[in-house]
């Protein structure tokens, strides 16, 4: 009985997770806030969900299997971010007009990655 | 059950929802690499979506889809970015 509780409030967290990180990729006006909201929101939402879904069946290899996928999804969902942003970066995607500060600015040309 | 009851009135209409919302950005983004965000972001919720459907249909194999939904977006996403960025020269 408390497991079904911890369960489907895990599930219904995630789901708002999720619901929230699609809102921020519909509205905000900028490729790197996008990425900023997706890939903080939606990872933890769907580490939420894939937790309450592990406490649902509570078997051994069922759970082990939720946690391979929450741990391969926390590894990796940073580096793809990373070299989304970077690629955007170095094609010169635009920031928002209203941004203050491009603190790559002077050094994404002495860069010898970017150079070659 | 009540988890029975969040997921089916509850998490996947709302998940249903964020697929139509991130549709609609991958639609319309004005260049690929929000379109490359988009479709990593479509495979994240295709996760949820399969887990949360394990759990509807009391079937644990549906979770062996998300790991290999993971690898692949996983791949897919790196090999899109490397492209972007020798793109353009």
């Amino acid at each position: 009985m408390i497991a079904d509780i911890i369960s489907a409030a895990l599930i219904a967290i995630g789901a708002i997770l999720v619901l929230l990180s699609a809102i921020g990729l519909l509205k905000l006006p900028d490729i790197y806030m996008r990425m900023s909201a997706t890939t903080k929101s939606a990872t933890l939402g769907v580490g939420s969900i894939l937790l309450g879904t592990a406490i649902v069946f509570w078997d051994i290899g069922i759970m082990s299997r939720g946690l391979i996928i929450i741990s391969f999804l926390f590894l990796t969902a940073p580096v793809a971010a990373h070299m989304i942003g970077r690629a955007a970066y170095i094609n010169k995607v635009p920031l928002w007009e209203n941004s203050i500060v491009d603190e790559l600015n002077k050094n994404v040309e002495d860069n010898e990655h970017v150079k070659q | 059950m009540i988890t029975d009851m969040v997921i089916t009135y509850f998490a996947m209409p709302v998940l249903a929802i964020s697929f139509a919302l991130i549709f609609i950005r991958i639609a319309r983004g004005p260049g690929l690499e929000d379109r490359v965000v988009g479709l990593d972001v479509l495979t994240s919720v295709g996760i949820a979506f399969f887990a949360v459907y394990s759990v509807f249909t009391k079937n644990s194999t549906f979770l062996d889809v998300g790991i290999i939904l993971g690898l692949v977006s996983f791949l897919g996403t790196v090999a899109f970015s490397y492209y972007l960025e020798r793109r353009g020269r």
